[in-house]
């Protein structure tokens, strides 16, 4: 019988955002195959999680993998206490969150194991061959149907937001403690710091002008900057800005960035790649302004227009200042 | 110290975008090729590693002939040599399939350093680099935003989420998957542009490798790509259209009026 494992990513108290939406995932694929999850856990000490997921969520069994080497995170170590495991109970499936930590590990653990590997799905349909997996392509532009061939065991990351973590299935779950191997960090880890620049806080801002690669250049941020004034707008930007160094990186919002929930986001020559997205899903008006009509970024907006930027602003500060004084 | 850059050519994104007649993938025909973004930044990083050392920088890449073109760029920022892994036998290869073919032309230039890109802008998959130290035997990083190699090792900052940065010390070798935003890759000057067409290609077939055809390219993948589609444009943005002052009038009253946001 095929089985799903499940490897959510937990603070050692509870499941996170991600966690809960990788225990939702796959909790529909183990019953899109007609059987139950199981969850693995893994940490100095899951006893708190894990007790909570045996009281609260549906599942054939929660595993722990303790191990005082697994207190940091290192890739060596987490895949010393997964491969051994997966390996003796072959689940056809192990569904992870797709985020920066699966990613560092998974395919390294997929290559030791010989298992087949597929990142980012955000969705699924079974047909006569079998399921058929959607994962976005070309940074978001385009969405891919994708299959597994041969057969073993599929490590599978889901989306952030592919999922909604309330969707959980209720029930309980026995816990059994997996006995592990060897289990060595493979570096030092030496600390972890601050990246910097944490002097703006965007998460506050009731209104974003969120500026994209496509202004042009650190020169021409001249009308972002009065359409800021008028509307009393913070500047955000996305990550090829910053990586650009025409904006400071305390101003980024995205994955690696500030997460924020302005009334009014206003996405200025921004594609919308995913790694944008996660940051701005929390606004309650998106508008974009773009000359790709294709860009993802008209898919998550309220409004949208098509136009140069450097055309399309001056109009709006205008027509702003405008409606004011009418 | 001999850095291998393994870079990837992939479609401009700012270019239109077709759906091949199969519509299992893009039309190339006249689709503009781009070596992949982090790539770029992987190899300043490794030119960098190599003039501090007095090392030199084997750029690698697997693809079809128009890959040669990204490897000719490489030889003119100064890599040294370039490694082409050019066979039928290499095309539609998924993550692990393309790292096996990769660590084999590393392991055959004898490397103590290893970088590529983070992520590839086509498919995205965000996990060559790491199934090729797989194959190594080496450990990896994945989102690396510093390197020192002191002494046989590397000290490495690599982006978390949530604005924090981990620091560790790896062995050497290793493979450093580089994130956008590292360094500030340089342009090709006129004279790298020139020594570059006297720079050797090495063109690999897999048997040059030791490997079967059967272990690379879609042969030896898992994964195989079905179709490839827009996104269902139906839900999304109200288009405002017209010349900007009359769009951002109209723009202005819906955000007034029915958004409520002004």
């Amino acid at each position: 019988m095929s089985r799903v494992w499940i490897v959510p990513e937990h603070n050692g108290e509870r499941l996170t955002r991600p966690g809960r939406e990788a225990l939702v995932a796959g909790q529909r694929l183990a019953a899109d195959l007609g059987v139950k999850a199981e969850v693995l856990l893994l940490g100095a000490d899951v006893s708190a999680v894990a007790n909570h997921l045996a009281a609260s969520a549906d599942l054939a069994g929660v595993h722990t993998a303790q191990h005082e080497a697994l207190a940091v995170y290192t890739p060596g170590a987490y895949c010393d206490a997964l491969a051994p495991a997966i390996e003796a109970a072959s689940p056809a499936f192990v569904v992870f969150a797709h985020n920066y930590q699966t990613v560092d590990y998974f395919a390294r653990l997929a290559q030791r194991l010989g298992a087949g590997l597929l990142p980012e799905v955000t969705a699924w349909e079974q047909d006569g061959e079998g399921f058929l997996w959607s994962r976005p392509i070309l940074a978001g532009k385009m969405t891919s149907k994708v299959r597994m061939r041969g057969t073993g065991t599929v490590l599978l990351s889901v989306q952030s937001g592919a999922f909604s973590g309330d969707a959980l299935a209720a029930g309980s779950a026995p816990v059994e403690a997996l006995a592990l191997g060897e289990v060595t960090a493979d570096r030092e880890i030496l600390s972890i710091e601050d990246a910097g620049g944490n002097e703006v806080d965007l998460t506050k801002a009731d209104v974003i002008i969120a500026v994209g690669r496509g202004v042009g250049g650190e020169d021409k941020l001249g009308p972002i900057h009065e359409l800021a004034e008028v509307l009393g707008a913070d500047i955000g930007a996305s990550r090829p800005v910053i990586d650009s160094g025409w904006l400071p990186r305390d101003r980024q919002i995205g994955s690696s960035g500030q997460t924020v929930s302005p009334k009014l986001y206003i996405a200025v020559g921004i594609s919308g790649a995913i790694q944008h997205a996660v940051g701005m899903k929390g606004s309650s008006c998106v508008v974009a302004i773009n000359k790709d009509s294709g860009a993802p970024i008209f898919g998550m907006s309220q409004y949208g227009i098509v136009g140069d930027l450097h055309e399309v602003l001056p109009a709006l500060t205008a027509a702003i200042r405008e409606s004011r004084e009418g | 110290m001999r850095v291998a850059v393994c870079i990837k050519q992939v479609p401009d994104t700012e270019a239109r975008l077709r759906v091949a007649k199969d519509g299992r993938w893009l039309d190339e025909e006249d689709l503009p090729f781009i070596i992949n973004e982090s790539d770029e930044y992987a190899l300043e990083e490794g030119l960098r590693i190599a003039e501090a050392s007095g090392g030199e920088v084997v750029v690698i890449s697997l693809g079809p002939a128009r890959v040669k073109e990204a490897l000719r760029k490489g030889l003119a920022l100064g890599a040294a040599r370039a490694v082409h892994l050019e066979d039928e036998a290499f095309s539609g290869g998924d993550a692990l399939a393309t790292g096996r073919a990769l660590a084999a032309a590393v392991a055959k230039e004898e490397c103590e350093l290893v970088l590529t890109g983070s992520q590839s802008d086509d498919v995205g998959f965000g996990s060559t680099g790491s199934v090729l130290a797989g194959f190594l035997g080496w450990p990896h990083a994945w989102l690396v935003m510093g390197v020192e190699i002191e002494d046989g090792t590397a000290k490495v900052t690599r982006e978390m989420e949530s604005g924090k940065n981990e620091i560790s010390r790896l062995p050497l070798p290793a493979v450093f998957e580089v994130q956008a935003g590292i360094n500030h890759p340089r342009y090709a000057s006129l004279k790298g542009i020139m020594k570059a067409k006297r720079k050797p290609i090495d063109t690999l077939a897999p048997a040059d490798l030791g490997l079967s055809p059967e272990d690379v390219g879609q042969a030896g993948s898992r994964l195989e790509i079905v179709s490839v589609a827009f996104p269902d444009s139906g839900a999304g943005a109200q288009i405002i259209e017209g010349e900007p002052e009359q769009a951002s009038r109209e723009l202005v009253d819906k955000l007034r009026q029915e958004a409520r946001v002004l």
